[in-house]
């Protein structure tokens, strides 16, 4: 067994985004978003900062840098604002000007149409603009090119400082790039940083600077490289640090290296087994879950301390063994079945990362408790023995019969624990997904500047077309385009952004080309309509030409939007998964600040467009996280209720189900309290954490309720010793995740590590006096 | 009567004394030009351009007020034919057109950022913020001078040839700007009354 689980591990993939703590089973909006936050193109953006030096060096470097980065086939685009790209949206915007602008209509086009457009782009000559627009009447002077610059700086750009984005203030030069690989690629991700990082290296290397520039970056794909190996790193460290810990405690307790040695095979077989389980079952193994798992090995080296230390140091060993196997392995047995019974219930989850570990759980504690039944003994050498601890255990048997006076205190602890959780019960969760993020809060921070100097706005609000092929998403995003364009008008939006914008659907385009008169019909036109305007129709010769041209062009495609940062736009907007296809329209909250979710909803109500779906991100996010929560608390509760039916078929009796219960729910009350105290708000792996409190807890209480209670006169001295360095052993486990940075991993030792003291505690309290 | 008398002629005197005399500077040179500039601390005044470009058989007229405040802001709103704001402020363009609204950095566009710095330089009469992109060059006197401004840059000079500046005392009367391409206009600048 052990060596299949090596093999299935050797081929696991571990990962360590959100993505597993989002659900399996989601709904048309919640789908959009997973795809959006895994695979979208907003994951495949990396925003590069260049600090530090002078002005000119860090534009200087930022176009060094993004020169090297272009001819990298790991990057899409590469922009800072240089005309490289400019000149090329500008010619596509130029060359298909009758195809893309949406004022290209039959009317457009008539003598009094000609007349009106005409007019406006002389009066445009009088402004100061005029100065860049003289160039274009000649070609253009209905004015499409105007008309489609204006759509296009709808959507802010940063500033150019010596021929390169820079932030608001001037400080940081900015460069946006986008990956080839999709977010969720956490190893491409971290390629691309090297890339960047690299260039960033060689390129300051070549410059003599005086100040050393510093090099930034963020996105969504670093925020995963980053969470992973920040997971990574702790992880590993936390795991040689308690297993180093629980090893040195276990061998001053038994002062055998073989004792040790024998006592870690549990442990490592239900970590084995645990891996192994979730890796074949989801096929990917979650940083968390490894992370989750390091705790666990407190818990499982509990079984052979239980072994070890209970059984008869003084007589015949052998026979003092099969006699723990006889009447305190049913204990035991139960405790594993509470723990396994608790766990199960998050198996239901439909939320990847909580099944994950739940099947951890049940299959790491299964084996580890079947190696110590079945296993270890028959492994222990004949002249196996350990420290005989009974001396300590009888002091402690001490204490624990003067513990029972604490119980009126204790009842009073739990009653005002009760009260502070009831008096937070509206603030005792955080329903925010964001609590759950392993990027840290500078990480963060850093992010929220750089988009600002990038003058992107976070996405909010989104309409959603979807359809069964990309021209008719096309054309129904022009019908909510049109929709919008009215909101836009009454001030309700600032702007939206469409793919339809750039590439207008097939029909659309038809439409416009349609419009265009023939030449001949056009010169006629427009020599009627130039009569009382200061412009000879020979001055307008290139108009003439370049309409006819574009009648026998070919109509527009996607790929003809190719090396433009529009290209960058369409992908991002317009989405397809299979046969089904989606067009996204981000929109922009107008500069008075909100939108009125209300209005938008009604425009698009009213302009009755099928497969359209307005969606706010951020309310849907954390509705889907508090779903999550809810789901999350309404298992634990089930896996608690599996917990007392277990109990109450075992032990047959409801007082003492209930003294297997009281302390349990005495700690984790109390350990909410004190979480609300300290200003914590809780997160579903509290939760979690509150749940192990129960399922490892109950060992305790069972041990001080035992199962055959005929078998077993009274609670043994050796018994309490091996409870309290089991317990010693789950807290050194459990407690160092709550010196970890990461938010999930940091919950859960919070909670579970004092929790578990506490179980202890309260059960030796709330023990049943001898009757 | 002597009281009378006497006040009417301190009050000449007065008058004499807080007005610099022309009389006593026959030569007026672009130091003083500047000095004399820079005393405007705010300004309103209406204008009317005229801007004569090959491709069209007639100059389009254009007409609006100027509003300034020293040193670094100068707002240029066009009533006619179209209403058009265009607000400069310190390096920030910000042009309302057709109801949209453009917030440019003057150093994304260095030609229009010359072209309107020598406006607002000449305004404010900072002499080192214009011969940082012109060459200068004045003739006339105090009551009639004509500032003329050359281009350095070469990627200016192929936008514009030159722009001349006449006034008298601390205000402009007429811009003529000059382009490359032959073009021209004219702006004739009327003082209003401060708001």
């Amino acid at each position: 067994m052990i060596v299949v689980s090596l093999v299935i591990i050797s081929r696991s993939q571990f990962t360590a985004d959100l993505s597993a703590f989002l659900p399996s089973n989601p709904t048309a909006e919640q789908q959009l978003l997973m795809d959006q936050l895994k695979d979208g193109l907003a994951s495949r953006l990396i925003l590069v900062g260049i600090e530090g030096a002078d002005l000119a060096t860090r534009a200087t470097l930022s176009k060094t840098i993004a020169k090297n980065l272009r001819s990298n086939p790991a990057f899409v685009s590469v922009n800072n604002g240089e005309a490289i790209t400019t000149e090329r949206d500008r010619s596509y915007l130029f060359n298909h000007r009758y195809l893309l602008s949406p004022a290209v209509t039959p009317q457009h086009f008539t003598v009094d149409g000609l007349h009106t457009a005409i007019s406006d782009s002389i009066d445009q000559l009088a402004s100061p603009a005029g100065l860049l627009t003289k160039s274009l009447l000649p070609h253009d002077p209905t004015g499409e090119m105007l008309q489609l610059l204006d759509a296009m700086n709808a959507s802010n750009k940063p500033e150019l400082v010596e021929g390169a984005w820079a932030s608001r203030d001037g400080d940081t030069a900015l460069l946006l790039l986008q990956t080839s690989a999709v977010g969720s690629d956490t190893d491409a991700q971290k390629q691309a940083m090297q890339f960047i990082q690299h260039e960033f290296d060689q390129a300051t290397e070549s410059i003599a600077v005086k100040a050393q520039p510093t090099l930034l970056m963020t996105g969504p794909g670093m925020f995963s490289v980053v969470a992973r190996d920040t997971i990574k790193s702790q992880v590993r460290v936390i795991f040689v640090i308690s297993t180093v810990l629980i090893a040195l405690l276990l061998f001053a307790v038994y002062r055998s290296l073989s004792a040790l040695a024998l006592g870690f095979l549990p442990v490592a077989t239900g970590i084995l087994a645990g891996i192994a389980s979730v890796s074949l079952w989801f096929g990917v193994v979650h940083g968390i879950t490894l992370g989750f798992g390091t705790a666990l090995i407190g818990e499982a080296v509990d079984y052979s301390i239980y072994l070890f230390m209970q059984s008869d140091q003084t007589g015949d060993r052998e026979q003092s063994r099969k006699k723990w196997v006889q009447l305190v392995w049913p204990t035991v047995r139960l405790g594993v079945l509470t723990s396994v019974f608790g766990f199960a219930a998050l198996l239901l989850s439909g939320f990847p990362g909580l099944a994950q570990l739940g099947l951890y759980s049940v299959a790491g504690l299964v084996a580890a408790a079947i190696m110590t039944r079945y296993v270890l003994p028959s492994l222990l050498p004949a002249d196996f023995r350990i420290r005989d601890v009974s001396n300590a255990g009888i002091t402690l048997s001490h204490y624990a019969q003067r513990a029972r006076r604490l119980r009126w205190p204790v009842v009073i602890l739990v009653a005002v624990s009760s009260i502070i959780v009831y008096q937070h019960h509206h603030r005792l969760w955080n329903t925010e997904l964001a609590a759950l993020s392993p990027v840290s809060a500078a990480d963060q921070a850093l992010d929220t500047r750089l988009r600002a100097g990038m003058g992107a706005p976070d996405v909010r609000y989104v309409v959603v077309v979807s359809g069964d092929s990309q021209e008719t998403v096309l054309s129904d995003t022009e019908k909510v385009s049109a929709a919008l364009d009215g909101l836009v008008g009454k001030g309700l939006l600032s702007s939206f952004d469409s793919a339809s914008h750039y590439l207008p659907s097939l029909k659309t385009q038809q439409a416009r080309l349609a419009s265009l008169p023939t030449a001949t019909e056009l010169k006629l036109r427009l020599t009627a309509a130039l009569k009382d305007l200061p412009v000879q129709p020979s001055v307008l010769a290139p108009f003439l030409t370049e309409v006819e041209a574009a009648r026998t062009k070919p109509l527009l495609q996607r790929t003809d939007l190719q090396g433009t940062s529009m290209a960058m736009a369409v992908d991002a907007m317009l989405l397809q998964q299979g046969q089904h296809w989606s067009s996204l329209i981000p929109l922009t909250a107008p500069e008075s600040g909100n939108i009125d979710a209300a209005q938008v909803q009604t425009a698009l109500d009213q302009a009755q467009i099928e497969n359209t779906l307005f969606v706010d991100i951020k309310a849907e996010s954390n509705r889907l996280y508090s779903g999550y929560m809810q789901e999350a608390i309404l298992l634990s509760l089930t896996g608690i209720a599996a917990i007392i039916v277990l109990l109450l078929f075992v032990l047959r009796s409801p007082s003492r189900v209930m003294a297997v219960i009281v302390p349990l729910a005495a700690a984790v009350l109390t350990v909410m309290a004190g979480l609300t105290l300290f200003g914590q708000q809780l997160i579903i792996l509290h939760l979690i954490g509150l749940l192990l409190i129960v399922a490892i807890g109950s060992n305790y209480a069972l041990f001080f309720n035992p199962v055959n209670k005929q078998g077993i006169p009274d609670i043994s001295p050796r018994t309490y010793a091996s409870l309290v360095f089991a317990n010693v052993a789950t807290v050194l486990g459990f407690g160092l995740l709550a010196f970890s940075s990461v938010p999930v991993l940091q919950a859960m030792g919070v909670t579970v590590a004092p929790g578990v003291i506490l179980a202890l505690v309260f059960s030796a309290v709330f023990a049943r006096n001898k009757d | 009567m002597n009281n009378l008398l006497l006040r009417l002629c301190l009050l000449v005197c007065s008058i004499w004394a807080i007005t610099p005399s022309s009389h006593a500077q026959a030569t007026w040179d672009l130091d003083q030009l500047m000095q004399s500039l820079a005393t405007t601390r705010t300004g309103h005044a209406s204008f009317i351009e005229k801007k004569f470009i090959a491709i069209l058989n007639k100059p389009v007229e254009s007409s609006g007020e100027l509003f300034y405040t020293a040193p670094d802001r100068l707002e240029k709103r066009t009533l006619q034919p179209k209403a058009e704001t265009m607000v400069l402020d310190k390096d920030k363009l910000i042009v309302e057109q057709r109801g949209k609204k453009h917030v440019l950095s003057l150093q994304s566009y260095p030609e229009i950022a010359a072209f309107i710095d020598s406006i607002r330089g000449t305004l404010a009469g900072d002499r080192k913020a214009l011969e940082r992109s012109y060459k200068l060059g004045m003739v006339g006197t105090e009551q009639s001078w004509n500032l003329s401004l050359l281009p350095l840059a070469d990627k200016m000079k192929k936008v514009v040839t030159s722009i001349d500046i006449s006034g008298s005392g601390n205000t402009l009367e007429t811009i003529e700007i000059k382009q490359a391409d032959g073009d021209s206009s004219v702006m004739t600048i009327t003082p209003l009354p401060a708001l």
